[in-house]
């Protein structure tokens, strides 16, 4: 499945839209990693932790997405969009959307 | 008395070590902005019609960065007064240089040489208790155009 975030896909034709798809995870850090972060809030630096677990999160995202353009019996996601929003302390909303459409 | 004397040592832990982690970043994000260079990012919705045939796929990078505790208590100084608060300028500048240097790494790594649509998304994540930005994220994301074997149309 072809996932972009352009308008277009170059050399291909768009012959059917089926309108928004989306998937979102909430995921919260674990007690260990939350005690680095809070090390590395004295001394500043990348929060690798982090880093990791919210790739992991927008690709858990993406893949819900993904199962949801397979379903309505897409074969690709055009105008992908990334968003992030805190829900509570230490807890944090991975939403992706984009638009299902069928490639000829 | 030992609570003066534990705030100066945070302070001085982190002036020292955020300085290190700071210059040791900025000169790789440097070096690493050389190496990258014939990766092209650009932020123009679609590539120019009529060129040669191409495969898209979505390429992302993304950083969570901590600010250090003399960097921070330099900023809540500065919010008494207003201004500009230069500790936090070169902390966001760091995080959006190395996302987007990540995410021409994971366009190489698929053999792209051109990024188009680039999109920069940035978050606060953590919150400490008095309110104040702990640390950031950003992502940066766009789509990448590898060329397909034999689909040169020109």
């Amino acid at each position: 499945m072809v996932i972009s975030n352009m308008e277009i896909i170059p050399g291909k034709r768009i012959r059917l839209h089926l309108g928004l798809v989306q998937g979102s995870t909430v995921r919260t850090k674990h007690f260990g990693r939350d005690l680095m972060a809070s090390l590395k809030n004295i001394f500043g630096g990348e929060l690798k932790g982090y880093t990791e677990l919210l790739q992991e999160a927008r690709e858990e995202a993406v893949r819900r997405m993904q199962e949801q353009a397979k379903a309505a019996g897409a074969n690709a996601v055009i105008n992908v969009r990334f968003s992030t929003s805190s829900v509570t302390q230490g807890a944090a909303e991975l939403f992706a959307y984009g638009t299902a459409v069928v490639l000829e | 008395m030992y609570d003066i004397i534990a705030l100066v040592t945070l302070l001085a832990l982190g002036y020292f070590f955020g300085r290190m982690a700071e210059l040791r970043h900025y000169k790789s994000i440097i070096q690493r902005e050389q190496e990258y260079r014939d990766v092209v990012a650009i932020a123009s919705k679609i590539p120019p019609p009529g060129e040669r045939l191409d495969a898209s796929i979505l390429v992302s990078g993304s950083v969570v960065i901590s600010v250090d505790y003399f960097k921070r208590f330099l900023a809540g100084l500065r919010s008494l007064v207003g201004g500009r608060i230069v500790a936090y300028e070169s902390l966001l500048d760091r995080a959006r240089r190395e996302a987007l240097l990540r995410m021409k790494q994971e366009a190489r790594k698929v053999g792209a040489d051109r990024v188009f649509n680039i999109k920069l998304e940035t978050a606060s994540i953590s919150r400490n208790a008095r309110g104040g930005i702990g640390s950031i994220e950003v992502l940066a994301y766009g789509t990448a155009l590898v060329q397909v074997a034999g689909g040169d149309q020109n």
